[in-house]
């Protein structure tokens, strides 16, 4: 009995994979913007808490040498991208691994990495969206003073600081069902904004939360978010980046778990 | 059960290996989960080039355990499962493998044309986009979102996606689920051009009339293993004979309102099987014109008589029934 053998041309895979992840990407994106529920909620909610929290609430004001609208702006900014990847990730692979999409897309020769990448650019693209139209409400509604320098490290910020909760998102979609994914990550997602000093700035919750802080990730993006302007109010820049890179790490360990139990039952 | 699988191994090999090919196959695959269940025990599978395979079978009995397996969505626990003499993991063997699943749920926001562009990206030498599109019958729907189409049009949509990339090897799990008449038989008439132009198709399905108008070859399996495998007309030859019968070739089915309780029914020469279901009694039997005269006898209110030749249908419950 012969058996057929294979034989492609070989294509550098690099080169053939690069324009099969831009695709993937961008329709990941498409898609997201197109789904109503997710893209108003998620670009929805920190603009709303912004407007009412930090423009309304404190038109002008003034602590000290600092704008509480500009000092807000960099909390609900990391509340934006927090959630965008939280959600993205997160639901948008629990739904896909719940439907057998992801057993479609695995089948076909699709590089596995480009469907990583795909949701995690889109997590990226919209923690941008919606950090830009945070500082543009901020500068024509609230009086900001933003210098470009300042923008664009909020945008740098906005690229790195999303990874951690996108890994948290991988970490969740494999553990959660789908039917229950929405829920629970909000659960996760309001106390840890809360708790990490994204609603309300940590110097006015009480001291045991404080300290607690030094736990969430949230804490540790918010402040090297309040770096970026210059306001950081505890720790060293190093040792936040230490925090955020930690919690990756257990979050990729999290997720490594459950992609085996995951393999092991199918 | 047993005397099925005696017959099944008594049956003579009804291919003798042709040259043919081979394009995929299962080497003594056993697949074990860890909670204990065992989804295929031992089983041996071989797909050759240009046929039509039809995985049969009742739910559970380890159909899509076996295209898990084809498709390197799962390892097997223990035997070997090659692809084109490859891995199923192997990127080129992919290439040339095409796979229709039953997606719950494929991204609604989608167009149908995205969908499409998306899944003829991952090929170095797609089908063209127009062809598809009139394969699939998706003319008309095509910047419709995903989310928005029926059922069949949904269908019809993963059947391209199959397609994109004009594979050798093409899996379908039950393709036509949902589809109306007209739309099933237009799937059919593309399935057999894909065997005309020597592609490989395996099928699993639970329309009988559709693997026995489709396949050459039908594979019965139940509880992880094969237990028959041949030509239609093979397999509902087998399925006939199945209660204990030396041939199936004069075996009927009457099935009639009748009060005669069954252990009177299976003392009339000929009756092989006497079933109740509800008003209705069915028996199988060799010698139907006697057995009838001998109902007719017995059973004076006897009313809504109906004979018929076995199907398809019929040899497959036979097979994957219990008979204890």
């Amino acid at each position: 009995m012969s058996t057929a053998t294979l034989d492609l041309p070989r294509i550098n895979p690099l080169m053939r994979s690069l324009p099969i992840f831009l695709r993937e990407a961008r329709y990941e994106f498409i898609r997201l913007l197109r789904t109503r529920s997710f893209s108003f909620s998620v670009v929805g909610f920190p603009v709303v808490f912004y407007l009412f929290f930090g423009i309304i609430m404190n038109r002008g004001q003034q602590i000290g040498a600092i704008s509480v609208a500009k000092y807000v702006l960099a909390s609900y900014a990391v509340f934006g991208m927090v959630g965008a990847a939280l959600f993205g990730i997160g639901v948008g692979l629990a739904a896909d691994l719940a439907a057998g999409w992801l057993d479609l897309k695995r089948a076909s020769p699709m590089p596995p990495l480009a469907y990583v990448l795909a949701k995690c650019c889109s997590a990226v693209f919209f923690g941008i969206l919606i950090v830009s139209l945070l500082a543009l409400m901020g500068i024509t509604l609230g009086n900001v003073s933003l210098s470009f320098a300042e923008y664009a490290r909020m945008i740098a910020l906005t690229v790195a600081g999303v990874i951690p909760f996108v890994c948290m998102g991988l970490a969740l979609s494999l553990l959660v069902p789908f039917s229950s994914a929405p829920g629970i990550i909000n659960m996760i997602y309001l106390p840890m904004s809360f708790c990490g000093g994204l609603w309300v700035p940590l110097m006015f919750l009480p001291h045991f939360m404080q300290t607690l802080a030094v736990l969430m990730p949230t804490y540790h993006l918010g402040q090297l978010m309040l770096g970026a302007f210059g306001y950081a109010s505890t720790g060293t820049t190093l040792s936040h980046w230490y925090g955020l890179l930690g919690f990756t790490l257990l979050m990729l360990g999290i997720a490594a778990i459950g992609l085996r139990r995951l393999e092991q039952n199918s | 059960m047993s005397a099925v699988l005696e017959l099944a191994k008594a049956i003579p090999e009804p291919f003798p290996i042709p040259s043919v090919e081979a394009v995929a196959s299962l080497d003594r695959v056993t697949k074990r989960f860890p909670n204990g269940v065992i989804a295929l025990a031992d089983l041996s599978l071989t797909l050759r080039r240009g046929e039509v395979v039809a995985l049969l079978g009742p739910n559970g009995a380890g159909k899509s355990t076996a295209v898990k397996l084809l498709m390197g969505l799962s390892s097997p626990t223990s035997g070997t499962v090659s692809i084109f003499g490859a891995d199923p993991r192997n990127h080129a063997a992919r290439m040339r493998t095409g796979v229709m699943l039953q997606v719950g749920k494929a991204p609604e926001m989608l167009r149908v044309r995205e969908h499409i562009e998306v899944f003829r990206g991952y090929y170095p030498n797609p089908m063209a986009y127009a062809d598809l599109i009139q394969v699939a019958g998706l003319m008309g729907i095509e910047s419709r979102f995903f989310g928005q189409l029926s059922g069949g049009q949904k269908q019809r949509v993963l059947f391209a996606l199959a397609l994109a990339g004009d594979p050798d090897l093409v899996f379908l799990d039950e393709p036509t689920v949902g589809l109306d008449v007209k739309s099933r038989r237009g799937m059919w008439a593309q399935i057999e051009l894909l065997a005309a132009r020597d592609k490989t198709v395996l099928l699993t399905t639970h329309y009988l009339e559709e693997a026995d108008s489709l396949a050459q070859r039908i594979v019965v399996i139940d509880k992880g293993r094969i237990v028959c495998e041949g030509t239609p007309a093979e397999v509902k030859s087998l399925g006939s004979a199945a209660p204990g019968t030396e041939t199936g070739t004069s075996v009927k089915i009457i099935r009639c309102a009748t009060t005669i309780p069954t252990h009177v029914l299976l003392n009339i020469p000929g009756v092989t099987s006497a079933t109740v279901n509800g008003e209705l009694t069915t028996i199988l039997t060799r010698q139907a014109e006697s057995t009838m005269r001998e109902l007719l006898a017995l059973d004076l209110s006897l009313h809504s008589m109906d004979v018929q030749s076995p199907k398809l249908e019929d040899a497959f419950l036979a097979l994957t029934g219990d008979h204890e």
